[in-house]
């Protein structure tokens, strides 16, 4: 089973690679700027942030040229198949797109760092690693690389108390949710007797397994690890608070990217870790559970919050449920509807937030949601462009947003969980009148003075993620297909 | 064999032992202490596993390195342990609930089917008779686990310029720093000068004033 390292086989990893090598360049580039500039000049931040998303390009590119067959290196390590290539090319584009909402805000209040596009790009190979990772080993480590570098990037606005508490308070929470990960991958290796999820395959579909209470703890507990990190009620208590706390640019990140990681991750360590409802563990259940917690409390308690960042947090918390729905429905069809919902999901996030970056009045950004009203009279582009993004959220036709929650529903019913999906579309009403109420201020309440000038990249990303809301219906079937290829892979 | 087994239990009893005095001990200098002993002993565990790689390494790294740095930081540190102790006597109905639970499971864990965990594969003998323990390990690292070997590396990068983000602030005006360049490009010229030592004289000249025979300062404060 020893095959020889070479350029040649590792192939499928150059995505990985360019961007490890690409961030240490980009690292060195910034320390060993032309000496003598104490505090960088404002440009410099800005190269290093373009430069970043060049290396997030050409990862793009040698993902799309690497192999479309399922490679495993490493004894099982590193998967690269049609999930893995689905989710990376998300990660890749949601990447780039946060990175470049980011500038003017940190041109404006950290201008004397340039590691922020550094450790965003680590946390893209952590990322990477994690939809790639077939072992458990693989899993630990791709979650601890992407969690650190998100813990500095909460706190990078080292002198705003909010700031730095939402890095502790992530710090923290995130620390605890990787020892119970921890604790449970112990279980099911000490059960099991291998971290390679194809053998725990193996030996989970063996008599006895269904019963076996070590492996049934193991299981629950790694769901719980990673529950915290797509933060499912209930385990979603750090979310708001970092969410309000964070910069606005890394709280886009933190609700588009990761999320999608870390669902990816969840989805790969049950389909094929723990394959089958049949003779399998019955893990259905959790997911159900998780999901319906999730959207419900994501729906309720995101109308009485006043703070824009802080409901987002609880539309991305019940975003999360959604998504869930296609992952109990334990068939294919259900991981394409995951893969189509985060895809949408994170078109829908990365407008919003640009929006939110957006709201800025008198130097300084304003978070109130009543800071949006009359926003059609001062800024039409940017209202109508918020208008289709919440219109999306809230999952009214002919928008993505829509077909994102229908085609996790109909596999949720395809696999008689009739209830669930009764139960999803309910929240779903429910969370309509947060989304609407938003709108209503937008268009019909008095208006507030006119917002500062927005930065161009900003609008760039808010009016792609508006076009591509609005245009999904006339092509739907590229994401669609590319969902169905991708769930098609996972199965061995 | 008997000789073994004999040491198996020592060590373990005493890593037991000193690792329960590490949560008791009421002096946080005597925990780190009693933390030092609990690597010799897990070391020692290792030696008799016949993983001396790991065991060295232990010694080396935990109790060299880790251990030591804790001792520094409790004896710079001004915490205040009574505030601390507060905090955990409040906090402590939650805390046994949640090890209660915990508890709980992996007591049913074992109880529900014996020390026999039954479904695992049989696993290798961890290293084969004929191939040293480091070499083992540097086979493995190098070859099978070079993916996660490179993961941990990148996880330490990103460790390290975190810290220096949140902690480093530029260059502060007065600080001394070292220049390799200028030390490099130092000559003995502008390295050093001679300055010659009036003999006999008791008192050291001033930089301009030098005079062959001493002009004491002594004798003009007189």
């Amino acid at each position: 089973m020893q095959q020889a390292l070479n350029l040649a086989t590792l192939t499928p990893l150059y995505p990985e690679i360019v961007i490890a090598l690409g961030a240490m360049a980009l690292l060195m580039a910034g320390a060993f700027r032309p000496a003598g500039a104490v505090s960088l000049k404002a440009r410099d931040g800005e190269i290093i942030g373009w430069a970043a998303i060049l290396v997030l390009a050409v990862a793009l590119y040698f993902v799309a040229a690497g192999p479309s067959w399922k490679v495993s290196l490493f004894e099982g390590a590193f998967i690269n198949d049609g999930f893995a290539r689905f989710m990376k090319v998300l990660i890749l584009t949601g990447a780039a797109a946060s990175l470049m909402l980011s500038f003017d805000y940190l041109k404006e209040h950290v201008p004397e760092l340039f590691e922020y596009p550094v450790l965003l790009l680590l946390a893209v190979v952590g990322m990477m690693m994690m939809v790639s990772a077939g072992d458990l080993i693989a899993l630990y480590l791709a979650i601890e690389l992407q969690s650190l570098a998100l813990y500095v990037m909460a706190a990078i606005r080292r002198d705003d108390v909010k700031s730095s508490e939402a890095g502790l308070k992530y710090f923290v929470l995130g620390a605890l949710s990787s020892g119970m990960l921890l604790y449970g991958a112990s279980l099911i290796y000490g059960f099991t007797g291998s971290t390679s999820l194809a053998v725990i395959a193996q030996v989970a579909q063996s008599s006895g397994a269904a019963t076996n209470i070590g492996l049934i703890v193991g299981l629950v507990f790694l769901m719980v690890g990673i529950a915290f990190k797509i933060s499912a009620v209930p385990f979603h208590m750090w979310t708001p608070d970092v969410y309000e706390g964070a910069p606005t640019p890394v709280t886009a990140f933190f609700a588009a990217v990761p999320k999608l990681a870390a669902m990816a991750l969840l989805v790969r360590v049950l389909a094929t870790g723990f394959p089958g409802a049949a003779g399998g563990i019955k893990w259905q259940q959790i997911v159900v559970f998780l999901s319906l917690a999730s959207m419900f409390l994501g729906a309720f308690a995101a109308i009485g919050q006043t703070n824009i960042k802080r409901l987002m947090a609880y539309s991305s918390i019940a975003n999360i449920g959604f998504a869930l729905v296609g992952l109990a429905s334990q068939n294919e069809q259900g991981v394409q509807g995951v893969l189509i919902y985060l895809a949408i999901y994170m078109a829908m996030t990365l407008g919003t937030f640009a929006a939110i970056l957006a709201m800025r009045r008198g130097g300084a950004p304003v978070e109130d949601i009543n800071e949006l009203a009359g926003l059609s009279q001062t800024n039409p582009s940017m209202a109508f462009i918020l208008l289709l993004l919440f219109f999306s959220l809230a999952g009214i036709p002919p928008l993505a947003g829509f077909f994102a929650k229908y085609y996790v529903f109909l596999a949720a019913v395809k696999a008689g969980l009739w209830p669930l999906a009764v139960l999803g579309v309910i929240a779903s009403v429910v969370g309509a009148f947060y989304y609407l109420n938003i709108v209503k201020i937008i268009y019909f309440d008095e208006a507030k003075p006119a917002f500062a000038h927005v930065d161009r990249n900003v609008f760039l990303v808010m009016a792609a993620c508006g076009l591509f809301v609005i245009l999904f219906i006339a092509a739907p079937s590229p994401l669609v297909d590319a969902a169905l290829a991708a769930a098609k892979s996972l199965k061995p | 064999m008997t000789l073994t087994v004999a040491f198996f239990y020592l060590f373990a009893v005493l890593l037991v032992a000193s690792a329960a005095m590490v949560i008791i001990a009421k002096n946080p200098v005597h925990a780190v202490l009693f933390l030092i002993l609990t690597f010799f002993n897990a070391a020692g565990l290792f030696i008799l596993l016949g993983a001396e790689f790991l065991a060295m390494l232990l010694v080396i790294v935990y109790v060299g390195a880790v251990a030591v740095l804790f001792l520094f930081v409790v004896m710079m540190l001004d915490v205040d342990f009574a505030e601390l102790k507060a905090g955990f006597i409040k906090n402590a109905p939650v805390g046994l609930l949640v090890g209660g639970i915990v508890l709980a499971e992996l007591v049913a864990l074992f109880v529900g089917r014996g020390l026999d965990v039954g479904l695992g594969h049989k696993l290798a003998a961890a290293v084969p008779a004929d191939v040293a323990n480091t070499k083992a390990l540097g086979q493995l690292i190098y070859t099978k686990y070079a993916y996660l070997f490179q993961g941990s590396g990148l996880i330490l990068l990103v460790a390290m310029i975190g810290a220096i983000v949140l902690t480093h602030r530029g260059a502060r005006p007065g600080v001394k720093r070292q220049s390799v360049a200028a030390q490099v490009a130092r000559n003995p010229k502008t390295a050093m000068s001679v300055e010659k030592v009036p003999s006999g004289g008791y008192t050291i000249p001033e930089k301009k004033a030098a005079p062959a025979l001493a002009q004491p300062k002594a004798e003009a404060a007189e």
